[in-house]
């Protein structure tokens, strides 16, 4: 065999390894954005994309600003942040605190998981002719819209998170004779962060969802009734301004957790 | 403060993990439990510390703790079990703010461990950023900071590599040597049972039973890596062990 060595041909190993861990590219989802928008912009200039199909984006973008010089903007997003803001916090809290005592109390557990099973799945916003029943036709159904749609996605997520709290973890608390007070404070509340926090995303998105549908059943403001008046008579460049709003909604929401996860979750390896 | 077991047994479902364990752990010494993977070495140290009930008989404590000890029976777990989001410092706290020990009592105690355990330059840095070495030195000045009476370490250092391991058995030696501690020591290594053991408990495979308790004499400061005594000692056990381990390891085939 070592005789042969120097007839033999050599290669350098191939690399097969690697992939398979996001890591943080910057720049990247910005730039996929504009070129969409000038693809767009290009396409419905030339004539090759249809103006009754897409809008110009640019003609879009007057629409931002007529809107802006006319106040009618933040006449618009300040109700709905203001309802997006009231609704999301009471069923967001509402959610996380349920889901802790069903992540602590088998007996809650018991008697609460079946139901929320049960409503998870409603379309919340079929319900909402009974939420005005119940709460009248001006914010508080509003409120209490997306509150219910927020609760049950939090719920489920938080109780799941309490209970991939390493079990390790609690028996050293038990073995240091910590109180149960203490146990729940210092080791279950921080051990669930993570999966809380991940849970919010997709709660706070479909709070977003709900936002736009209370504000198209009886709104005069907001941008549920904004998009639905620009879609009632075809304006599209209105319609996708209020789509940009929106999505900048999401954006920034997301921002906001990304932003609690970095600091409240920075001893995560 | 002195414990007893007292024909221990203990069952999970329908399966017998260990029957009629009897065994005196005295004060100021380190008793190390041998046996193969599997024989309830684990499940034994829980029924001695509090967190699991025996199905039959009982651990007794005989003597009280000394007053200024915080938590009796201490653990300390494989795993380390620190908590990520605390510093080495806040991982330390954590057992002291229940018995309401805050600001400058705390920070002394704190100190006072850290220095003990050489981890003094650390105390401010998160688990995340320590080596598997130095977690379990955190572990270990956690437990020295509530003054137990005894201390209960199932495999503390079986999650380390093996130089690792042999520098902080120094340690665990320097630290009984100075002020001696009580141990249970529960480990699958036969050299640190005959490196930190007083007596050696060898148990025999599930359903688990003291097989024989070996005394080794030497000093623990005067035990060395080679010493040929010890090496038979060890090789002693082994021999007790082996069809022990040998028939533990068909059995989990036939299951
Ligand atoms: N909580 C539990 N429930 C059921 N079986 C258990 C539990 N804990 C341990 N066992 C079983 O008891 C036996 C002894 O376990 P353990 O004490 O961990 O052994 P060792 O630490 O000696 O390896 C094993 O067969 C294990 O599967
Ligand atoms: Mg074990």
């Amino acid at each position: 065999m070592s005789d042969s060595v120097q007839a033999k041909q050599t290669k350098s190993v191939a690399f097969r390894g690697g992939g398979f861990s996001p890591i943080h590219i910057k720049w990247v989802g910005l730039s996929v954005f504009v070129t969409l928008i000038l693809v767009l912009e290009a396409g419905t200039r030339s004539g090759f994309i249809s103006n009754l199909t897409m809008p110009r984006p640019s003609d879009v973008g007057w629409t931002f600003v007529e809107l802006w010089t006319s106040g009618l903007l933040w006449k618009h997003v300040l109700p709905s942040v203001s309802r997006l803001l009231v609704g999301a916090t009471l069923g967001a809290s509402l959610g996380i605190g349920v889901g802790i005592l069903i992540g602590l109390f088998s007996y809650i557990r018991a008697g609460l998981v079946p139901l929320i099973s049960a409503i998870f799945p409603v379309p919340k916003i079929a319900l909402l002719p009974l939420f005005v029943i119940w709460f009248g036709i001006d914010e508080t159904s509003k409120y209490a819209l997306i509150a219910f749609g927020t609760f049950t996605p939090t719920v489920v997520s938080t109780f799941g998170a309490v209970d991939n709290v390493d079990r390790s973890l609690i028996r050293m608390g038990q073995s240091f004779s910590l109180s149960w007070f203490s146990i729940v404070t210092k080791i279950v509340l921080p051990g669930a962060m993570p999966g809380i926090l991940s849970g919010l995303r997709v709660s706070l998105a479909i709070a977003i969802i709900l936002l736009v549908a209370a504000e198209m059943l009886g709104a005069e403001y907001g941008i549920g009734a904004y998009i639905l008046q620009a879609g009632s008579l075809y304006d599209l460049e209105r319609l996708f301004a209020g789509v940009v709003i929106l999505s900048v909604m999401g954006v920034t929401v997301s921002a906001v957790i990304g932003f609690f996860e970095k600091r409240l979750l920075g001893w995560r390896s | 403060m002195d414990l007893r077991l007292e024909n221990i047994g203990h069952s999970y479902g329908d399966m017998e993990v260990m029957q009629g364990m009897d065994l005196e752990i005295p004060a100021g010494k380190i008793v190390c439990i041998v046996g193969p993977s599997g024989c309830g070495k684990s499940t034994l140290l829980r029924l001695i510390g509090g967190l699991e009930q025996p199905t039959t008989g009982r651990v007794l404590q005989i003597g009280e703790p000394p007053v200024e000890s915080l938590n009796p029976l201490t653990f300390v777990f494989q795993d380390f079990a620190l908590l990520p989001w605390r510093t080495v410092e806040g991982n330390i706290s954590l057992v002291l703010e229940d018995h309401g020990i805050r600001g400058k009592q705390a920070d002394a105690i704190i100190s006072g461990v850290l220095a003990r355990t050489k981890l003094t330059e650390f105390r401010k840095a998160l688990p995340k950023q320590l080596s598997g070495g130095m977690k379990q030195r955190v572990a270990i000045s956690r437990a020295l900071a509530v003054n137990p009476a005894v201390m209960l370490m199932d495999e503390p250092l079986s999650a380390l590599d093996s130089q690792t391991r042999e520098l902080l058995m120094d340690d665990l030696v320097s630290l009984w040597t100075r002020e001696p501690f009580t141990a249970v020591y529960v480990t699958h290594n036969l050299h640190e049972a005959v490196r930190l053991g007083h007596f050696i408990v060898v148990l025999s495979r599930r359903p688990g039973r003291i097989r024989e308790v070996v005394a080794v004499d030497k000093p623990l400061a005067e035990r060395e890596l080679g010493d040929v005594d010890l090496e038979q000692t060890q090789k002693y056990l082994w021999n007790l062990m082996r069809e022990e381990a040998l028939a533990a390891d068909k059995e989990l085939i036939n299951v």
